[in-house]
Order: C-alpha cells, then structure tokens, then sequence
C-alpha cells in the first residue's frame, strides 16, 4: 500500500501532498521535512530507495523518489508493493502530468491544484494503485475537463443564476394577474374600514 | 498468472502470492515451476526481480523437501548476480537486498559471489554499501576474515560520513564476534584491530569497542598478555583519546583499557608506569563511571607492583608506590560523581594506613592483593537458571502469613516485599550453596574496598572444560614465537595479516611434508590424495593457544538440553537497528534556501535564479555602466534579503508613475519636470534607497534606462512632494517606484515604457495620463493627468469638465455640480509640463469603460488671450483596477486550493521575446507582481481595487506564451485576459 505521496522542490517547498494514512498536520510537515533532507542528500546517480525508518509506519517502509529537474517526487511505500513498479508509476503519473498540462512545470502543481488532485485520484485511491495506463488516465481527465466546461464549473453556478434570472420573461408576468379579482376584493377591503 | 501479459497484474499476483505462501505450505511447491518459467521468459527486470522474490519467500518457507530446490535457488543467485552486475543503481540495490534474504536460509550458495559483494563495497551509493556490508556478514570464514576486514578497514579510512563509519564499525565487530569469535584464528590481530579502530575520529561505539575488549582479553587467556600491553599503551596515550574526541564516546575505550590493565596486572611490563599514567590529573577530565574504573585499577595496580617490590625486597620503591598514591588520589576524592569519590576515600584511607604499616616495616603486599585474589570468569547467561535450589527452600511458599486482601492498605508493603524475594537470587547467581555464602560474607568484611565489578565466583576448575565443545577439537599448536609478542607502540594489524599468511604457509609445508611422508609409505594407487590438498576452514589451525574459556556455570548446575539452542553470541543484543533516523548531530548540513528561513516574499525564488544566471551578461555590460554602480551593486546584492524582508511589510504600493516624455528645456523651475539626463548624477544618491528595494523585488540589477527612469521619477516625486494637489496617501509614494522595476529588461533593452497613454494633443497642450487605484479608498481610481504647454503662450484657467457615467464618476469638491468644470490648481508657462490629479468613483469594475471630457483653458500671449478647448477620451482599461500586490506564494497557494475561483485561458502565438522581458511586460501595463517564477513558467498575483483576486500562470513554449488565469470574477477574468492578449501580440 502507498502510505504517502509527496512532491516538493530542490528547496524543500512542498507542492503536492497526499497522505494516505491519517496524520497529524504538524507530523506530516515533519515528514516532509525529514523526507526532504533524507532525499536531498542523495545524488541522481544513485539508486532510488531509502529506508525511510520511523518516518512513517517503520522498517517495512521504503522511500521511492525520482528526481525531476526542480521537482522531487516521493512515494512511501511499504512492502506489498513492487519497487520497481513504483518507480514505473510515478514516471507514469510525471507524464500523464506533462500530457495535460503541457510542458508540465512545477507551478502548475500549485495553480492547478484541483486537477493535479484528480489526476492523482485517477493513479492511486486509497494507497492503492488504480490505473497504470497513461492513454486512459488522460481519456479520463479529458473526459472530466469536457464536462466541467459544458457545466462552466462549480464557480459559474451564481453567474448562471444570475443570467437565468434575467432571461424570465418579465413581460408574461403581469399578464396573469386576473385584475378582475383585484377590482372585486378592493371595494369590499374599502367597505370594511 | 500464466496467461497475463500485463505487468502490472503480474507484479502484483506474484506479490500477492509471495505474501501468502508463508500461511498455506502447499502453495508454494505448486507456485515455484510457473515462476520459473516467467524468470527464464521475462525481460521485463521489475517482473524478474518479483519472481526470484516470491520464489526466495516459498523456498525460505518450504525450507527443505523440494527435490529440485538447488537448482531453483541456484537459477535466483544466478538472476541476481545478474541484477547486481547491473550499471543501474536500483537494480543493484535490489539485488543486494534480495541476495541478503537467501543469506539467511541458504549461505553458502551466495559465497560463492563474495567477489561481486567485495565490489559493491566500493560503490558510491551509501546504501548499496550498506546492503553489502549486511551480506558480508554472512559470508566470512576462517580463511577469508582477514582479508574481509582489511578491506572494511581501509573503507572506515575512506568513509566520510560519520553514520557510514559507525556502520562500518559495527559491522567489523560483529562479523568478528559472530557465533563466540568462531572465525577468528588469531586474537593478537583483532585486538590490534580494536585498538585502530579507536583512532576513529567521533564514533559513537566506543562502548562496543570496549565490551570487546574486555570479553576477548577475559575469554582469551594466551592473548591476556598482548592485550594488557596495548592497553597500556592505550592508557599511555589517553590524553589523545580524551582531548580530542571528549564529546563522543570513543573514551569509553578507556574503561576497558584501565580494567584490564588493573585486572591482569601481572602482565603488565611496566607497571609503574602504567600506574602514573593512571593517575595524571588530566583523567579528572573523564566522565564519572571511567574515572571510577580508574581508581578501583589504581589498587589492583598498585597492589600488585606493591608484591613485586617486597618480593624484590625493595622496601624504599614500594613506599615510593604508596607516597604517589597518597599524592594523586585526592584529585579524585574531589571529583563531583559520588562514586568516584566514594571509591577514592575508601581506596585513600586504605593506602594511608598500608602507609603508616609500611613506616613499621611490616609486609603489607599479602595482604592487599589478597584484595584482589581470585579469577574472573564470564557469567553464562543461563547460568541463573541453572543455580539448584537449595534443599528445604521453597520460593513459592510465604514466609508471612499471606495478608488478607481486604487490607488495602498494606498493598504496598508486600509488593515490595514480593519484589525483594524475586531479586535475591538474581543479585549473585554464582553464590551457590551456604558454605560459598559464608565464605563470602567473611571475605567480604574484610574487603573494605570492594569492587562492585568483581563479581568473585569460586573457580571450579573441573567445569570449565565441561561445556565446551567447539574448544577441544581444534587443533593446538604451540606458540612459535616468531611473532614478537609485544609490538611496540600501537601496532598495524596489517601485519598480522602477513604473519597470519606466513604461519599458514608454514602449516602448510608441514602438512605437506607429514602427507608426503604418508605417501611415500603408502603405495600409488591413491593418486586421489596427491592433488594439491584444498585447505578447509576446519584445517586452520589458531595462532596461539587459545584457551577460550566458556561461560561459568554454578557448581552442580542442572544439565538441560533446552538451553544450549541458545545462540550463545553474547553481542547479538549489541546488535544496532540500522533503520534508526539519524540522531541531530549526524546530519549533514544542508544548503537550504534563503526562502525558507528568512521571510517568505513571493519573489525571493525569482532573484536567486536569476543572480546566477546574469552573472556572465553583468561583466558584458559593466563598461557601460559607471563605476559607482559596481559598488553599489555589491551592496545591494547584500542588501538584497533585508529589503525583501522591508518590502513585504510595507503598504500595498500604488503603481508607479512614470514621466512623460517631455522634451528638454534648459530652464529649470521647482514646479518642471525636465529630462533628467543633466541630472542624473545628483538623483542617483537619493535614488539609491528606491534602487534598492527594486533590487530585493526582482532583479539585482538594470540596464542604464530603467535606472534613469527612476531618477526621473524621484525627480518628479521630489518635486510633487512640494505641491499640494496630491491626494495620494504619502504612504505609497515611497514605495512608488517599484512596480515598474518589477521584471525590468535585462537581457534585451526594451525601449523607455512609460505608463502614461497619449490623451490627447494639440497645437496648445498634450495630455497624457495614467490610472491608478488605490487599495484604501474602495473602488477609486485616481487619474493622473500631465499637461504640457507645447506653444509659445502661457496656459491658465484651466478646467477639466468630464461626464460622469452611470458606473464612473468623478470626485469634485463640495458644493459643485456635474455639469461644472474641475479647475486645474496651475498654469503652464511655455514649454513646462506639470501634473494634476483627479479620482474618479467606480462602480462596476469588471468591464473596460471609457469617459468623456473636456480641457478648456486660456492660451496667453503677447499678442492677447484665446479661448482654447481640447477634447479627451479616459480610457479605464480593467488592468488600471488592479493595485500590484505581493503576494507570499504560500498563501497564493491557499488561495488557488480555495477552488472559488473561476478560471480561463489565453494563447498567444508568435512570441519572440525573451521571458523575463514579457514578465516585465505584464508586470508593467497590468500591474501583476511575480509570485514565483521557474524557469520559463511563472506565476504572478494582482488585486483589484473592490478586492478580487487575481493569479496567473504565464507559461511560455517554443514560440507561444500561455497565460491561465483565476479570478473570483469570470468576467473580469476574461476582460483582463482580452488586454493582456492585445498587450502580448505587440511582443
């Protein structure tokens, strides 16, 4: 099972973090911060796992990271998944990344927050790898981005309401009132007081 | 499993099986042929390396019983070596890691590849090394144990990293004291390898050094001897030990040393000597439990060198002996761990009186090393177990009365009387029977200073063979003493190698000759034999006579078998987590940026980048520039931090403005602004605080035209500040200038920007303008409007009449109606330019609007007066809504998570120019401010007047420029992205 997914950059600035156990707010940017100097230390010419040790669970757990020109990508990981096919999964989950935004920089992690999210969600659910190939990841986005532009978004519901509320047909309104009623109840109202 | 051909699938069956065969013992014999096939079929390495796993987890459970189970843990090492023979690191790794778990069950199958694990040894990769240390382990023998650590030492040479060296230490220590010393043939050699490794600079496991020690020179009787001269020489030189490695633990060694030395003192060659060495004042410097073994050695020391003087009838040298020790121990006496001065008292009362004996000439020697007397022997472990129980005690039965539990209160008592009764017979497991007790009790009595250390247990000679099996077959040889046994000075185990190599080669000719000598008795058809004897571990014989002694055991133990499974290792609790997190002084400093520590302005990433990569291009420019700039770029490259840190507290600065391109005059009034060039040097200094916070902002340095611009601006604020037409809050003037620099060219000279627009124009006057909002007065703007007098006449009168639309209209003073004119608060006279300024109410900003307005004003002459009128349109574009904001990119973040902003898009084809130029472009015309910037991607931040968030990400490709954009409002949004468009297609 993936226990956590972090990405930050050379300078330990985290840009996507996704545990997937619960931790308290001030232990997981403990373990941000720990992963990233475990990490930092390394050089790219050596091999991609670290034992992790009591950052997260215990000595079952592994850290797997690859290194992207200013982004790191960490997976935590414990023993039931395959190392190498974790490190197979974030090259997928990079490039899926690339494929929709394209030319995929690290800011877009941060200004595309939402869909970076759904992408993952797309990859791994639960600390569970969902989906391995990259042309349905992407189907599946494509087909999400499609539908939230036919639905403008969530954030374009007022604006919607606002122009539905204009489009009623004031004019037709008026037209119903049975002003014959109105001439009846008003001289009996009159009677009255 | 067989039919898939999805990798992914498999990996993760083969893994799902993996994990379950340890649970159904059937499984496994049916899994193993399948993944034999897929490892001989596969390419795919992560597969591979998930099957030799599994078929490693199913031949570790099945552990025996397969008929072809060699050949498949055969064809895994086979795989593996393959995977560790890989250039890739990861493969490596997991093939070492792999390799260590067919350690455990099948060893000598991975023996055969020490070669391929003595080279990983040499990797740079930490923790492949550490992998191959951990296999190492399991791959000595007699023969190569030597050789293995001789290499690990060199490496503990090499090694940089503390945490590495420690492993390191550890490692040889355990591969040598595994299974009770099993391989090592010669002990003078591991001890000297002991003693190098206490010149390891900040180990952490001085203390397993000296449990070593003092196991091997206990349990090894022939190596006593050895032993007590390089502690000695240890002692000698403890100042080296204490003085520079005082912080970390490498000075426990020296508790073994003066153990030792004070125990087998007998051995010693130069006892007064070592005595001295002991009592230097320096070893007051040492923590309180050394210093305590210190003075309890002292004695025995001393006792000893006490009978060696009155043997040799030197009466004067033994009191010499007993002054020293009056002289030295009260440093001691004085020490602040009680137990030093406890013990030092004690020991000092004690030799006081030996003295005052001695002053009677009276032989005190018996006495005081009958202190002393009796062997040291290792306690076995379950030797506790093993004491019988005397007859007629029984530990279950209550000596009291058992207490009702009604009592509550008496709860506490009888626990700790529980407790007490349990602990008794733990406390001296070797006290056997009542006649022992009493013995003791009276030795006891006499002993004054007794040595909590020295646990005495009656030697039982008979015994001490009984249990040792592993200790009668090997092979004694007597002592050849070709090997000098005291090496002088701290010696090189290295040459214990040779001599080791050397004495083997020795047995060797002889085992030949006696073989030979068999031979030629016996006839030929036993050609077999002849071929060069192989030598086998068994066949090597030890160096010394090493009698090592086992474990004591209580007289008349029980024999059980039960207890011999035990793996008698006593170090396997010594034994160190290796996954444990790096303790705060192993870290290595880590170059961390600026950003996180400092404060968080969103710009700082962007400087940083960017001071490294302009470097070269500075010197290129340096000779235009003026000397005077170098310096102050040094300072301001300096100051850069602070600033930042200034910047960010300051109030949101209104957008800078910019002059208009007026055309030189040589006059000069208060109320003119003129081209600076004339001026520019008496600017600069004032200029100087502005340039710096430009710096911290963005970019450390500008080409010359941006800096004049800002003298020109200084200029214009300088003179502004005299007149009192402004209605700009003083607060933002001084962080006026900013915005501008915000991105400024520096690769590319972009031409003189000015943020004033052309009005209109005539023969009379021009006007140009610039709109700025202000973030405390809610939705307003305030229009900055320069008029120049173009003609000959002088200009006065002047009235500003604007319509006022529904959703913008201007502030007049009190009492004025809409239809009246604002007047302008100067005149022109020819050629003078000067500025007025004028806020405007909007309502709605989300849309562009445009106002119509009229100039009328009297154009003065010689000739006469003239009624002039000029035409205008204000343009309010959405950019002039917005107010440059910083923004940290912290809280950016927070707010793009918030999701309530709605988003859209822009594309822009055909871009030529350079990124940091189109940055500054942005920053300039619609009054964003960078937040963050990576490479050609970046990410910027602005804010309305009425408070609507606006973040961009400006991405630029090969030749196109895309800008996303989120704002609270849609339509804003889209406007603002119109302009910007329009903006970028000048590019």
């Amino acid at each position: 099972m993936i226990q956590a997914i972090l990405v930050f950059n050379n300078h330990g600035k985290p840009r996507l973090v996704r545990f997937y156990q619960r931790f308290v707010k001030e232990i997981q940017q403990q373990i941000v911060r720990e992963t990233f100097h475990l990490v930092l230390k390394r050089d790219d010419n050596i091999c991609n796992f670290l034992e992790g040790g009591s950052l997260i669970g215990g000595s079952d757990y592994k850290l797997i990271y690859r290194h992207y020109a200013t982004l790191y990508f960490v997976f935590c990981v414990d023993s039931s998944e395959s190392e190498l096919g974790i490190l197979d999964l974030i090259q997928v989950f990079v490039e899926t990344l690339d494929k929709c935004f394209e030319n995929v920089c690290e800011l877009d992690l941060i200004f595309h927050m939402d869909k970076v999210h759904y992408i993952l969600q797309e990859v791994v659910m639960g600390g569970m790898v969902l989906e391995t190939n990259m042309n349905e990841i992407v189907a599946q986005i494509e087909a999400q981005n499609r539908l939230e532009k036919s639905e403008g978004g969530l954030s374009a519901a007022p604006a919607r309401a606002v122009s539905a509320v204009k489009n009623i047909n004031l004019p037709e309104i008026p037209r119903n009132i049975n002003i014959g009623d109105l001439n009846i109840k008003v001289p009996n109202l009159s009677q009255f007081v | 499993m067989t039919s898939s051909t999805n990798n992914w699938v498999l990996i993760k069956i083969i893994k799902l099986f993996g994990a379950l065969t340890p649970l159904e013992p059937r499984l496994g014999k049916k899994l193993i042929e399948p993944l034999t096939n897929l490892i001989h079929s596969t390419s795919a390495m992560s597969l591979l390396y998930e099957c030799v796993n599994t078929v490693i987890a199913v031949l570790i459970s099945l552990s025996s019983g397969m008929p072809n189970h060699s050949a498949s843990i055969q064809l895994c090492v086979q795989k593996l070596r393959i995977l560790i023979e890989d250039s890739d690191q990861n493969l490596k790794y997991l093939g070492l890691l792999a390799m260590s778990k067919i350690l455990k069950t099948h060893p000598k199958s991975v023996q055969s590849h020490k070669d391929l694990i003595l080279q990983c040894l040499d990797d740079k990769d930490e923790s492949i090394r550490l992998r191959a240390l951990d296999l190492l382990y399991g791959m000595v023998s007699k023969k190569n144990l030597m050789e293995i650590v001789k290499k690990l030492m060199t490496h503990v040479d090499k090694a940089e990293g503390t945490t590495y060296r420690d492993e390191l230490l550890t490692k040889i220590i355990d591969i040598c004291s595994q299974s009770n010393y099993q391989y090592i043939t010669n002990f003078e050699w591991y001890i000297s390898i002991l003693v190098e490794l206490t010149r390891l600079e900040g180990t952490r496991h001085g203390h397993l050094i000296a449990a070593q020690m003092l196991d091997v020179a206990i349990r090894v009787k022939a190596i006593r001897k050895f032993a007590v001269s390089q502690m000695s020489a240890l002692l000698d030189s403890a100042h080296l030990l204490a003085s520079s490695t005082q912080r970390n633990g490498i000075c426990e060694v020296l508790y073994a040393a003066a153990w030792i030395c004070g125990e087998f003192s007998e051995h010693l060659q130069e006892p007064h000597h070592t005595l001295e060495a002991m009592l230097r004042p320096r070893v007051t410097t040492l923590p309180g439990h050394i210093q305590a073994v210190y003075v309890q050695n002292v004695v025995k020391l001393y006792a000893s060198i006490l009978q060696q003087k009155e043997q040799a009838g030197e009466a004067e040298g033994a009191q010499a002996v007993t002054q020293l020790m009056v002289d030295r121990l009260p440093q001691f006496v004085q020490s602040a761990d009680l137990e030093v001065q406890e013990r030092a008292s004690c020991i000092l009362q004690l030799v006081k009186h030996i003295q005052k004996l001695q002053a009677k000439d009276v032989p005190v020697a018996e006495e005081v090393s009958a202190l002393f007397a009796g062997e040291l022997n290792p306690v076995a472990p379950k030797a506790q177990k093993k004491v019988p129980v005397p007859e007629g005690l029984d530990l279950d039965a209550w000596i009291n009365e058992p207490l009702s539990d009604s009592e509550s209160e008496d709860e506490r008592p009888r626990a700790v009387f529980h407790e007490e009764e349990q602990r008794r017979p733990k406390h001296r497991p070797s006290e056997a029977d009542e006649e022992e007790l009493a013995r003791r009790r009276e030795a006891r009595k006499q002993e004054q200073a007794n040595n909590p250390f020295y646990i005495k247990s009656s030697p039982s000679p008979q015994k001490r063979y009984q249990d040792t099996p592993g200790v009668e077959h090997i092979p004694v040889v007597q002592i050849d003493l070709s090997v000098p046994l005291k090496v002088p000075g701290l010696p090189m185990s290295d040459q214990y190698v040779k001599l080791e190599e050397e004495r083997r080669h020795r047995q060797k000719l002889e085992k030949d000759k006696r073989r030979k000598k068999r031979k030629e008795k016996e006839k030929k058809g036993k050609r077999r034999h002849s071929s060069l004897p192989t030598e086998s571990d068994e066949d090597i014989a030890p160096a010394q006579q090493v009698d090592i002694v086992t474990e004591e055991m209580p007289e008349n133990a029980l024999p059980s078998d039960e207890d011999d499974k035990d793996p008698n290792d006593p170090y396997r609790a010594l034994d160190i987590d290796l996954d444990k997190p790096l303790a705060d002084s192993e870290k290595l400093p880590i170059q961390k940026h600026r950003n996180t520590e400092t404060s968080k302005s969103p710009e700082k990433d962007v400087p940083m980048v960017e001071k490294k990569s302009k470097k070269p291009k500075k010197k290129e420019k340096k000779h235009k520039e003026k000397e005077r700039d170098k310096e102050k770029k040094k300072e301001k490259e300096k100051k850069a931090e602070d600033l930042d840190f200034w910047l960010s507290t300051t109030p949101p600065p209104a957008p800078a403005p910019a002059p208009a391109p007026v055309p030189s005059t040589g006059e000069l009034s208060v109320n003119t602004v003129t081209t600076p060039k004339d001026e520019c040097e008496d600017a600069k200094t004032e200029a100087q605080g502005e340039e710096d916070d430009a710096e911290g902002q963005d970019q450390d340095k500008k080409s010359p035209k941006p800096k004049k611009k800002k003298h020109r601006k200084e200029k214009e604020e300088r003179t502004k500040g005299k007149k009192k037409s402004k209605k700009q809050p003083p607060g933002s003037e001084e962080a006026a200038g900013e915005p501008v620099q915000n991105g400024a060219p520096e690769e590319e000279q972009l031409p003189p920007e000015s943020s004033y627009s052309l009005l209109a124009e005539n023969s009379y006057v021009k006007m140009t303008c610039d709109i700025r909002g202000s973030l405390q007065e809610d939705s307003q703007v305030t229009v900055a409007i320069v008029l120049e007098n173009r003609s000959s006449s002088i200009l006065k009168g002047m009235e500003l009449s604007v319509l006022d639309s529904l959703n913008a209209r201007m502030a007049r003073p009190q009492g004025s109606s809409v239809h009246d004119g604002v007047p302008v608060p100067f005149q022109l006279p020819p050629g003078v330019s000067n500025e007025a300024q004028y806020v405007f109410t909007i309502q709605s900003i989300v849309m562009a609007q445009k106002l119509k307005g009229t100039l009328s004003f009297i154009a003065k002459n010689d000739e006469g007066a003239t009624h002039e009128k000029l035409d205008f349109r204000l343009h309010f574009s959405c950019s002039s809504y917005l107010i440059t904001t910083p923004c940290y990119s912290d809280a950016f973040a927070k707010l793009l998570e918030s999701g309530d902003l709605s988003m859209s898009s822009i594309k822009v084809d055909g871009i030529r120019m350079s990124f940091q130029n189109l940055l500054a472009k942005i920053c300039f015309h619609h009054h964003f401010s960078v937040v963050e910037r990576v490479d050609s991607c970046a990410s910027m931040y602005s804010r309305s007047i009425q408070g609507h968030h606006v973040c961009l990400l400006v991405k630029k490709g090969e030749n196109s420029v895309s800008v996303d954009g989120k704002c609270s409002d849609s339509t804003l949004l889209s406007n603002l992205l119109e302009e910007m468009k329009a903006t970028l297609a000048k590019c």
